[in-house]
Parts: C-alpha cells; sequence; structure tokens
C-alpha cells in the first residue's frame, strides 16, 4: 500500500499545484484618474480571471504596507492626467508596482499586464483614431498553443513519481539485510551474485513500471495531456529509465553498511536529481559544468523523451540520443552494485 | 526506583547516549553538514530561471537596412544567441530538433510593407513544451522590438503612438535575478530534509533493535527519552542552518535586509517542526524500513512543490492551497523569502512563527501520544 496510494495522490495534488500559471492574484488599484480610460482599463484587469481586485487605496502611504504584508502582489497606479493625456494624443502612464520577492512570479504577472495593456491599447488606438504602429508582432507557440505549464508539469511528474517509487523499493533493500546480517547469509549460498542482483532489481523494474503505467494513466485520463506519439517511444524510455533508476538505488544501497547510510545516499542522488533535470527550472540557464553534470542524470534524459512523446508526438528514431545515455547508466550502475555485493568492506 | 534523580541528569545522560550514537554513525554528521553544503552549491549555481543566450532563428528573406536594424537589435543583446537560416523550413527544423527556441520570421514583403505605412508583420514562432520559458522569451523579443519600433519611428521623426505607457518597479528585486528568491526558498527544502532525515530513523532504529523497550523499563519518562533525542540533533541543524545561511550570503550574494536573529529565530522554529516530522515518521513506522520510504515519500517532493518556494500557492485550486497548510516549509518560505529580500515584515513574520509553533507542537504531541500507546 506505502507504494501505491502516496504516488498517486501525490500525482493528482502536484499536477495540480505545480504550475507557473497565474490564477486570482490580488491586486491593489490606486486610481487618482477620474475620467473615462481609467476606468475602461480597469475594467479589463476586473474582466481577467488571472486577478482579483483587493483593495482599493485612498493615498500612497497604503501602498507600502500592503505589498510588504502580502496583502496584495500588484499595485496599479493611475495618476491624475492619464485620461486627459490620452484625449489629447499623448501616453498615458500607467504604474506598476510589483512584489520581487519571488521574482518569477513577477515576471509572469507583468506578461499578464503587458497583454491586458495591449489589447486595451488596441481598442483605444481603434476607436481613437491613433496612427497604428509600422509593424506587429505576431506570436505563434507549437506544441503547446496556450502555454499551458500542466502540460509541461503533468508529463514530468510521470518522471519524478516514477523515480522516487524505484528509489523507495531499491535504496533500502540490501542494507537493511546488512544491518540485519541476512546478506552475509545470501552470499554463501550457491547462488551467484548475478542471481541475487536479479532477484534485488526485478521487483523495482516491475513495480516502477506498473506505477508508471498507471500515472501515464492519470495523466492523460484525468488531466487531458495530450499523447500524440506512440507507446513504444514511451515504454522503451519507461523502462531503460527504471532500470537506470533501480540501478543507482541499488549501488547505494549496496554501499552503505546501515539503512540510515542508505537513505542519506538515497536522498543525495533524489534530490540533486529532481533539481537539476529540467522538471521546474531549464537546463539550459544552467552554468556549462553543471550541464555537463546533468548528462549523468537519468531523469534528465526521461524528461525530454516524456514531453516529447506526449507533445510533440516524437518517434523512437528522433529519440535515440536519448535512450542509450539511460541503457549505459543502467548497466554500469547494476555492475558496481554486483561488484560491491561480495567487495564492500564491513 | 531512583525517584529522588532530578530530570535533568537523567536527560543529561540520555543526551550523551545519543551524542556517542551520533559519533559512531558519521551519517548524522554528514547529514547535517555535508547534505546542504552540496545541494545549496549546486542548486545556488544550478537552478536559474533567468534564461539568456538563447538560441533563436533568424529569417529574412529579403535583406534590407530597416531588416538589419532589427536583427541587429538581436544581435546586440546579451539574452539571444541568434543564428541565420536561410529559409522557413530549415529553421522550423532546427526548432523540431530543439536546436533553437524560436524562430523570427521576416518575410520577403517586410520592407515595403514598413514604408507603405505598414503594419508590417513579424512572425515569431516559439516552441511551446515548457510554457514558462516560451512566456519569458516572448518577454524579452517583445522588448527588442519595442526598442527598435521606438527608435525606427523616432527616425521617422515622429512618436511612437502607444495609448498606454506602462512603467513598471519590481519591488525587492528589480533585476529580478532568481537566484534571491530561489536560494532562500532552497534553504527551506534542505532544512525540510535535514530535520526528517536526521531524526527519521533513530526512534525506528530503536524499536527495531529492541533498546526502546529496555529504555522504557528503566524510570527514564517519555517526555525525557523525546528531549533526549531532540535536543542533540536539533544542535546538529542549526549548524546546517548557519550553514545555508553563510552560503546564501557569502557565496551566493542574495542580501540579507531583514536581521539576522529573528532569521535565526523563526529557523529554529521550523527546525522543531521539521524534527517532530521525522520523530513522528519514526514512531509511526517502528522500522527503519518503513521510515525511510515514508521519509522519501512525505518529506523532498511536498517542500519542492507545495511549500510555495518556486510554485505560487495563491494560484492553486483551493484544496490544493487547503492541503499546503499542513506543509511546514511553507510557512518557513514565506518568511525566508520576506526576510532575505524585504526584511522584517513583522506581520508575514507574526503569522508564520504562530503556524510553525502550531505544527512543532501537533507533531510533538502525535509523538507523544503515539509513543505512551506503545508502553502500554
Amino acid at each position: 500500500m506505502t507504494l501505491i496510494v502516496p504516488p498517486l495522490f501525490q500525482l493528482l495534488i502536484f499536477s495540480y499545484a505545480a504550475t507557473f500559471d497565474l490564477n486570482q492574484v490580488n491586486y491593489a488599484v490606486y486610481n487618482q484618474d477620474p475620467g473615462i480610460a481609467s476606468r475602461e482599463l480597469l475594467g479589463y484587469f476586473k474582466g481577467s480571471p488571472a486577478f482579483k481586485l483587493a483593495a482599493t487605496l485612498e493615498h500612497l502611504g497604503q501602498m507600502a504596507p500592503a505589498i510588504d504584508g502580502q496583502k496584495v502582489l500588484m499595485v496599479l497606479h493611475i495618476p491624475q492626467d492619464f485620461t486627459r493625456n490620452m484625449l489629447q494624443g499623448r501616453s498615458g502612464q500607467l504604474q506598476v508596482i510589483i512584489d520581487g520577492r519571488n521574482s518569477n512570479t513577477a515576471l509572469v504577472l507583468l506578461g499578464y499586464v503587458n497583454s491586458i495593456v495591449t489589447s486595451f491599447s488596441a481598442n483605444w488606438a481603434a476607436e481613437h483614431g491613433w496612427p497604428l504602429p509600422p509593424a506587429e508582432l505576431k506570436v505563434r507557440t507549437w506544441f503547446n498553443p496556450n502555454l499551458e505549464s500542466r502540460w509541461f508539469i503533468v508529463p514530468g511528474i510521470v518522471g519524478l513519481l516514477t523515480l522516487m517509487v524505484a528509489l523507495v523499493v531499491t535504496a533500502l533493500s540490501v542494507a537493511r539485510e546488512r544491518e540485519a546480517g541476512t546478506f552475509d547469509q545470501l552470499l554463501v549460498t550457491p547462488l551467484h551474485p548475478a542471481e541475487i542482483l536479479l532477484g534485488k532489481a526485478l521487483p523495482g523494474l516491475i513495480i516502477g513500471m506498473a506505477e508508471g503505467s498507471l500515472i501515464v494513466l492519470v495523466a492523460v485520463k484525468v488531466f487531458g495531456v495530450p499523447l500524440l506519439g506512440s507507446l513504444g517511444a514511451l515504454y522503451l524510455g519507461m523502462g531503460l529509465f527504471i532500470l537506470s533508476a533501480v540501478g543507482l538505488g541499488l549501488m547505494i544501497s549496496s554501499m552503505a553498511v546501515t539503512q540510515q547510510q542508505a537513505l542519506l545516499g538515497a536522498f543525495l542522488f533524489l534530490v540533486p536529481a529532481v533539481i537539476l533535470s529540467g522538471f521546474a527550472t531549464p537546463i539550459a540557464n544552467m552554468p556549462d559544468l553543471v550541464q555537463h553534470m546533468t548528462l549523468l542524470n537519468p531523469l534528465r534524459y526521461f524528461l525530454i523523451i516524456v514531453r516529447s512523446v506526449f507533445l510533440e508526438g516524437a518517434e523512437i528514431s528522433l529519440l535515440l540520443p536519448l535512450y542509450w545515455p539511460m541503457a549505459v547508466i543502467g548497466v554500469v550502475t547494476l555492475a558496481i552494485a554486483g561488484w560491491l555485493f561480495r567487495n564492500r568492506l564491513n | 526506583m531512583s525517584r529522588g534523580m532530578p530530570g535533568w541528569r537523567r536527560l543529561r545522560g540520555l543526551i550523551r547516549k545519543e551524542a556517542l550514537q551520533i559519533m559512531r554513525d558519521p551519517s548524522s554528521i554528514a547529514i547535517a553538514f555535508v547534505l546542504p553544503a552540496i545541494l545549496l552549491f549546486i542548486f545556488g549555481y544550478g537552478v536559474s530561471l533567468d534564461a539568456k543566450n538563447v538560441p533563436i532563428a533568424l529569417v529574412v528573406e529579403e535583406p534590407s537596412p530597416a531588416t538589419a536594424s532589427l536583427t541587429g537589435g538581436f544581435q546586440n543583446s546579451h539574452w539571444f544567441k541568434p543564428r541565420h537560416f536561410s529559409d522557413i523550413p530549415s529553421a522550423q527544423e532546427a526548432l523540431r530538433q530543439r536546436e533553437v527556441m524560436g524562430i523570427l520570421w521576416l518575410r520577403s514583403n517586410f520592407t515595403r510593407e514598413l514604408f507603405s505605412g505598414g503594419p508590417a508583420p513579424i512572425g515569431l514562432f516559439l516552441n511551446g513544451v515548457d510554457g514558462n520559458t516560451a512566456r519569458i522569451v516572448a518577454g524579452y523579443v517583445q522588448g527588442v522590438w519595442g526598442k527598435w519600433l521606438a527608435r525606427y519611428a523616432q527616425d521617422q521623426g515622429r512618436e511612437l503612438g502607444l495609448p498606454v505607457d506602462i512603467q513598471q518597479r519590481i519591488w525587492f528585486n528589480p533585476e529580478v535575478r532568481s537566484t534571491n528568491f530561489l536560494v532562500p526558498g532552497l534553504i527551506a527544502v534542505v532544512m525540510t530534509l535535514i530535520g526528517a532525515l536526521l531524526t527519521a530513523m533513530v526512534v525506528a532504529r530503536e524499536w527495531e533493535r529492541g533498546t526502546m523497550e529496555a529504555l522504557l523499563v528503566t524510570p527514564v519518562r517519555v517526555r525525557e527519552i523525546l528531549l533526549g533525542k531532540l535536543i542533540p540533533y536539533f544542535v546538529l541543524g542549526m549548524g546546517g542552518q548557519i550553514l545555508s545561511v553563510a552560503m546564501a550570503v557569502w557565496l551566493f550574494e542574495v542580501p540579507l535586509r531583514g536581521s539576522l536573529w529573528v532569521l535565526m529565530g523563526v529557523s529554529a522554529l521550523f527546525l522543531v517542526a521539521a524534527l517532530g516530522m521525522g520523530l513522528l515518521i519514526s514512531t509511526v513506522a517502528h522500522n527503519q524500513f518503513v521510515a525511510g520510504q515514508l521519509a522519501i515519500f512525505t518529506t523532498f517532493l511536498p517542500a519542492f512543490i507545495l511549500s510555495g518556494f518556486i510554485f505560487d500557492i495563491g494560484s492553486m485550486p483551493g484544496w490544493v492551497q487547503a492541503i499546503t497548510h499542513i506543509i511546514a516549509a511553507r510557512y518557513f518560505v514565506e518568511v525566508l523569502q520576506s526576510v532575505f529580500l524585504a526584511g522584517d515584515v513583522w506581520p508575514v513574520i507574526w503569522v508564520n512563527s504562530v503556524a510553525l509553533v502550531i505544527m512543532a507542537a501537533l507533531f510533538m504531541g502525535l509523538v507523544r501520544l503515539r509513543s505512551r500507546k506503545r508502553l502500554e
């Protein structure tokens, strides 16, 4: 039960939680302009589901406490001459003050404000006979036209949770037997180390594949993430990924003398593997040295595979450069684990 | 029964015993100091949401001075690493192969449309798989394009007529450096791990080896056993916390605008909650194997995803927001980001400190309750 219920709960909760899109952002308005332009502009904000008017400010002194105390994330300040300027063909000034404590949220928010103001501006320019701009930018987005971050995150969570399950099954398994002394008994039986290795690896592989399939099913059926590519491409990736995760888990486990050490080892691998996988922050933004380090991280390859298969419909041939590194990691770590079975110094 | 023996001497004995055990298996010390050092080091350098040198394809079908001035804007911007492609199919192939993040497409009629009063169309294609990065890149492109537009209009001797001029101010982090909010948030994630890992195994280990029963038949009280477990690991954990703050300030140059004492006080509260959670895992699990599994499931990913360290809690659905309230890291992240970047904002500090006290009391209370039941 501990292997099935927690990952499914986490899939549901995390898939809803992990999004860079903003919703119902609390903002305040400090409007000094009695004219129609400001009223019209504020109407655009009221009509947007991304924003929620939380306060109307009477004077400038109220601004800092509202933002500092996190009552609002943003204040819109419209000066007195906003409408007058715009009616006379000059630009009206809109001040946007944003809480930058989470600077990514601030940037996303600023993007939303820009697009609302742009559509208001276009409308106003058309109605009041402003000259057209000499050029206009038309943006088209491939694979994820509405830039829904859920489409990006949910396939990522498939990778995260599969990795967790594989580690949970394997990372403590050898260490537990070593601590209890039963592993030595196992080693003096006529079993070949390769057979012991297989016995330790198979449960992780089977449980990991079953769990991974369940998670993919939920991603498609519950979250409606489009699965454009073939299941073959996805499962080849998943199989190799779980092989590498199981190998790493067993390697950690056979290095440790106690379960406490195995748990520490599991975290020393799990946490960097997740953070440096491109799950939430792009690998391209990392310094070169760290980017090279990510080449050792199986999750990095699997995340690209899952996302490409889901959203871009990528085929096996295009993904070959991503499959073989995981296979290499899996084989090497399993071999080290098997060697450590006998040669670990106690 | 040695009833005359004062409680603090028994407690001191227990702490001494625990300290000796810590010394024997160095993994506890590794958890407190090596784990935060390695993790913060990797994250502080590795994790960034600031896209720079974004590879972008430029397709100019009919070069002219006007197109050259626009593409020059991309060449000079440190956000972009532009690559020229001769036609749109080859650029689209590069986009498919993930060699470029986007394509800027100036069609053959661009210059003509521009001179005849426009609006001349500029096409921008983006790979939207990573929606967040795509949005950030679109913002950068709009910035370069807007600058070019204003300069072009000026050269034509007219003002760029946009009805609304947005003046943005981003408080606390005007240069929008993502390290400034990611590193304080990571401290909360790392401390969650340290707190839970230090204690998740210790009680379970004693149950597994039968030494817990041995302890329970002595006159030592449950409360004293728990304090004896808590205090040594608290000292270790605070050491890890001081190391983390020092790295944030000196290595990653995150400004610390609030006071160090507030930061340490709230950290202490959080650490008690995190250690309490580890003890609870340990007490519930009763053996190290299950305790380890529970620790992997319940600590890292919830603290990573539900703490608001990277994903905005206010934008989550209501029921998920409700769940985030049982994640202690959530309160700590809010205080850390405020104290580092904004200063001592007391409304934020008070609310979250009270929540942390409640969390700590809840965890410790549950641990006591469970331990007493075992005794009977």
